[in-house]
């Protein structure tokens, strides 16, 4: 940069604080880069997806405040569409069933959205719960989904038609590529004057509307985008595991992004990544040990303690102690 | 044979009535909820543990302590409110001062606690609970053949809610009930104990999901999910009637329960859905719910 | 084990050239260890159909070739597939991609089967199913690299329903369990009653699982069909019994049919209740000397007597075992052909061999609930009343939509 030498303390100290975020992200970046040579790369991709879905979770519930109960809808809707997209259509690339899916989770979203951001708090949360309980029984029922029996034998297929992703290493890579994409919106949205108005509307709804905001655009925005990445990391984990099913489009996977967000921590970037590093790490580990059937009793506790003493969540306590001790 | 739309009136009758009965577990289950809710402002998403816990304490009751059906009927449900009264001096009542999102998550912890640990030791399978000796058999009421205990669970249920409707509406406890809901500062100031009576509603709405239990405990397998899938249903009805609402929470369980008998005359597909559709139409219009008044 | 050894000659010159192929594409047992992965429901409604018992009945087998194959030692894996297909495509996903598994076995449920097999193909892996109902998991579901062992929804129906019809219980009502097995088992005892001359007269799916059966009952009480018929399998089954009960709908003079019904749930269930119920079964504890000694192993270990799943599973891991010993490698290609070279001739299975469908067919038959004063014992439940033989029992290859059999 040529204009250093005009930089006033303050904005040095910015370009300090810029510089030290972009090489965090950069040292991020390279991790999961190097991650699959390490570590089983469809358990990474599993956690890559979970922590899209939960980084669009607290897109609204840490940045707007809203806490949606039925998000597990938008998850399952985007992994049958693409899924039934992809089998049905031996044709098409996955990236573009990817796109599909995302799409109609954008849609479902608005639909969605529109009807419950008319409420707020509780009311919201058991609105959202019943819309997603009305989109399980409509999978039970439809027969593109194999209702019970879920949707197999998706294939991963080429990406833009030349790359195959039947090694786990190209899939990997992919959805690190997704990932990211997913994240860089989050990231913008919330650093964006848009975050800043949702913000706004959190702490005191009143005000912002009597600034003359139009509330209610501004959260049916945030609520479809959420919706969106949530469908996008539905349709990605439809092509990692080649099937989707009704777990994904159950209450208890709503409950369960919000464990991953509370844990990491609410309204933190990070949060939710960490969080579902976490909640997929431990169900994974247990899953095959004598503890296997102490999971929902484990998840249960960690809930019960983050919501008596822990309610910033890791990254959120974190960076309370960074502050305290540091600044 | 007579034919209603096309289904002949025994079918029709019939359904109905399982309609009703099934509508007697939805008000119970939705009347307790709406007694926490309104003192509380909690979601309380460890209602559909409560009821479970409610069946399993009358089956573990008769296998390891001999008490019969009856006894349970008024032991299962204290039981289940004194635990819930420990809940919520231990816990709810700490996060008393914060959104009262942070007890819906609370609860759906604890729901998660309750039933994992019964998984393990039962299983998920189910056990059964036998039919008590002076309700077997059943009557012919020509459109069907009504077995005796369900017969005895509507009449049963309905007598519990209406006598709750009666102790919060015309008896001097429900008036401070009342007045504790829309203004427990001014309750506390006339010298009324809030907290406690916090607690004792508390015990008093889960003891009630206790009580659906007890009844459910001969019809269904006992299990230790069966009372999540059921809550579900149970939160649109309470929102559909209104949240909070007593008399709306009764009502609306038993119109649902109607509603639902009828669909599975029509398009039994669909009665698993039918609820939230009706949810979904009730919020366009009436956004407070059909009893609720605007927040 | 001397059946084991009686190889048909015709099979020798075969083995011998498959062994050539071995040899020739330097096949070995892949790691130095013969990895078997058990997945199965362990804590779900299909706990006592195979569960840990089958896990117990593995073990035996793995002991009874002393617990080495062609040099080599054998490793076990076991999990939960908790009736999901979700978990179960995932887990043995992840068992041939980091623990390299060899043979995949238990698979129960099928909806979690169809999901599982899909996977196992696609990595050239080898499955044997010996839990799942489901006749489609040979028949369009079918892949070169699973084996369904132990009875599917053709027999059931087959056993079962033909000879109630021949009773004279020609007017069906359906009730249904909302899944693949269900809905297969529904196909083939609608298509074997109106075979027979019966007619089904009306159906009812309900969600997978049930706690509420009341109003299913009383549909079907009202349809007036003599014969009400169960396709469901495990709680469902009991559920729909006991309400059925509750509402009295033998007395009114309807007869339930039980088409999935394992010795579990009649154990579970009491004489009293299910007494003269007629099912279908491929293996009863009790039928011959060869089984009560294996049963009553088998019993010391666990505690209750084996369902024919549990045999099954025992059955199907020998004859793998067996099978690998013989070739001297694991690669599952390989295996599979020469299991399929080798006649199924154990205290299990008779008259059995594995058809190109990866249908392993043998001998079914139809049994009896005994009344509470037939029984001498807590496991004496059965009495058989016909063989049905292997040839009989199963779907003809020729009415077969598995693209591995050329019509």
């Amino acid at each position: 940069m040529a204009t250093t030498q005009t930089l006033t303390p303050a904005m040095e100290r910015q370009r300090r604080a810029n510089l030290r975020r972009n090489a965090f992200y950069l040292a991020l970046i390279a991790i999961g880069l190097v991650a699959p040579l390490v570590a089983y790369p469809v358990f990474l991709m599993k956690v890559l997806c979970f922590a899209l879905f939960a980084c669009a979770f607290n897109l609204l519930l840490g940045y707007a405040g809203l806490l949606s109960f039925g998000h597990a809808a938008f998850l399952a809707t985007g992994g049958y569409v693409t899924g039934y997209l992809l089998s049905s259509h031996p044709g098409l690339t996955p990236e573009l069933g990817i796109l599909t899916g995302t799409a109609a989770a954008v849609l479902l979203g608005v639909a969605f959205g529109a009807l419950a951001i008319r409420r707020q708090g509780i009311y919201f949360a058991m609105v959202t719960l019943a819309l997603a309980q009305l989109m399980f029984f409509f999978y039970i029922q439809a027969p593109f989904t194999g209702g019970e029996d879920g949707l197999h034998g998706v294939p991963r297929g080429h990406l833009f038609g030349v790359i195959s992703l039947r090694s786990n290493l190209a899939m990997y890579y992919f959805v690190f590529a997704i990932f990211l994409f997913g994240f860089a919106i989050v990231q913008r949205a919330v650093h964006s004057p848009f975050g800043q108005v949702l913000k706004a509307i959190r702490e005191n709804e009143p005000r912002a509307i009597s600034l003359g905001y139009n509330v209610d655009a501004y959260k049916l925005l945030a609520f479809v985008i959420s919706a969106g990445l949530a469908g996008l990391a539905g349709s990605t984990k439809t092509v990692v595991f080649q099937l989707a099913s009704l777990t994904d489009a159950h209450w208890h996977m709503s409950g369960e992004v919000i464990l991953m967000t509370l844990l990491g921590g609410v309204g933190t970037l990070f949060g939710p990544i960490v969080g579902a590093g976490l909640v997929v790490s431990l169900q994974h580990m247990l899953a095959q040990s004598p503890l296997g059937n102490w999971v929902n009793v484990i998840l249960g506790l960690i809930f019960v303690i983050c919501v008596l003493s822990f309610r910033s969540g890791i990254v959120g306590e974190a960076m309370k102690m960074y502050r305290k001790n540091f600044k | 044979m007579t034919m209603i739309f096309g289904v002949p009136l025994a079918v029709f009758m019939g359904q109905l009535l399982l309609g009703l009965i099934n509508g007697a577990f939805y008000a119970l289950l939705s009347l307790g909820l709406a007694v926490i809710f309104g003192l509380l402002k909690i979601v309380n998403f460890a209602h559909g543990a409560m009821y479970m816990l409610g069946a399993f304490a009358t089956l573990l009751g008769m296998r390891y302590l001999g008490i019969n059906y009856w006894a349970a009927l008024l032991l299962a449900p204290l039981f289940v409110g004194l635990l819930g009264m420990v809940i919520e001096r231990l816990l709810l009542r700490r996060i008393g001062h914060l959104d009262h999102l942070y007890g819906l998550l609370l609860t759906f912890g604890l729901a998660l606690i309750f039933e994992g640990s019964l998984v393990n030791f039962f299983g998920v399978s189910g056990a059964r609970y036998p039919t008590p000796d002076a309700l077997q058999g059943g009557y012919q009421l020509g459109f069907m053949f009504l077995p005796i205990y369900r017969a005895w669970v509507l009449l049963a249920a309905l007598v519990v809610c209406l006598g709750t409707w009666f102790i919060i509406e015309r008896t001097r406890l429900g008036a401070y009930l009342r007045a504790g809901t829309e203004n427990p500062a001014l309750m506390q100031s006339f010298g009324v104990n809030v907290p406690l009576l916090i607690t004792l509603t508390y015990g008093f709405g889960v003891a009630l999901a206790a009580f659906a239990g007890v009844l459910a405990a001969p019809l269904y397998p006992v299990s230790p999910t069966m009372g999540s899938n059921l809550l579900i249903v149970v939160f649109a009805v309470v929102v559909i009637g209104g949240m909070g609402s007593i008399l709306g929470a009764i009502l609306t369980g038993l119109g649902m329960g109607l509603i639902e008998g009828l669909t599975k005359v029509y398009y039994p597909e669909a009665a698993n859905t039918v609820i939230f559709l009706v949810m979904i139409l009730v919020l366009m219009l009436r956004p407070a719910g059909l009893f609720g008044k605007e927040a | 084990m001397t059946f084991m050894k009686k190889t048909l000659a015709s099979s020798i010159a075969i083995a011998a050239a498959t062994a050539l192929v071995a040899t020739s594409a330097q096949a070995e047992i892949s790691d130095g260890e013969v990895r078997i992965g058990y997945l199965a429901d362990m804590s779900g409604t299909y706990r006592d159909l195979a569960g840990p018992g089958g896990l117990e009945a593995l073990r035996m087998a793995i002991e009874d070739v002393g617990g080495e194959v062609a040099g080599a030692p054998i490793e076990v894996f076991s999990a939960d597939d908790r009736n999901s297909a979700d978990v179960g495509a995932n887990t043995v996903r992840e068992w041939i991609d980091t623990r390299n598994v060899d043979l995949v076995a238990g698979l129960v449920a099928s909806s979690v089967v169809i999901a599982a097999t899909r996977v196992i193909a696609e990595n050239d892996g080898l499955g044997i199913v010996s839990g799942a109902a489901a006749s489609s998991i040979t028949d369009e579901h079918c892949t070169p690299n699973h084996i369904h062992w132990v009875y599917d929804t053709y027999p059931l129906a087959n056993g079962t329903a033909r000879a109630i019809v021949e009773q004279g219980g020609d007017s069906w009502f359906m009730l249904t369990a909302d899944y693949a097995f269900g809905h297969a088992l529904e196909g083939d005892v609608t298509s074997v009653v109106e075979e027979s001359g019966g007619e089904v007269i009306g159906r009812v799916r309900h969600p997978f699982p049930t706690d509420d059966f009341s109003s299913y009952i009383l549909q079907a009480q009202s349809s007036g069909a003599g014969i009400i018929g169960l396709a469901n399998a495990g709680a469902d089954t009991v559920n729909a019994i006991n309400t059925a009960s509750q509402f009295g709908v033998v007395e009114a003079g309807q007869q339930l049919a039980g088409l999935l019904v394992f010795l579990n749930d009649v154990h579970a269930m009491g004489l009293e209740t299910t007494q003269g119920l007629l099912l279908t079964t491929g293996w009863y504890w009790d039928m011959d000397d060869e089984s009560r000694e294996w049963a009553e192993r088998y019993y010391e270990r666990v505690g209750r007597m084996p369902t024919m799943v549990q045999a099954g599973i025992y059955s199907s891991t020998l004859h793998y075992l067996n099978t690998v010993d013989e070739q001297g490698t694991d690669d599952p290609e390989i295996i599979r052909a020469a299991m399929a070279e080798k006649p199924v001739e154990d205290f299990f299975s008779r008259n059995g061999y594995i058809r190109e469908d990866g249908r392993m067919v043998h001998d079914m038959y139809l049994a009896r609930v005994k009344t509470p004063e037939e029984s001498s014992g807590e496991w004496d439940l059965y009495e058989i009343l016909a063989t049905i033989p292997a040839e009989e029992a199963y779907r003809p290859l020729s009415e077969s939509q598995c693209h591995l059999v050329q019509n």
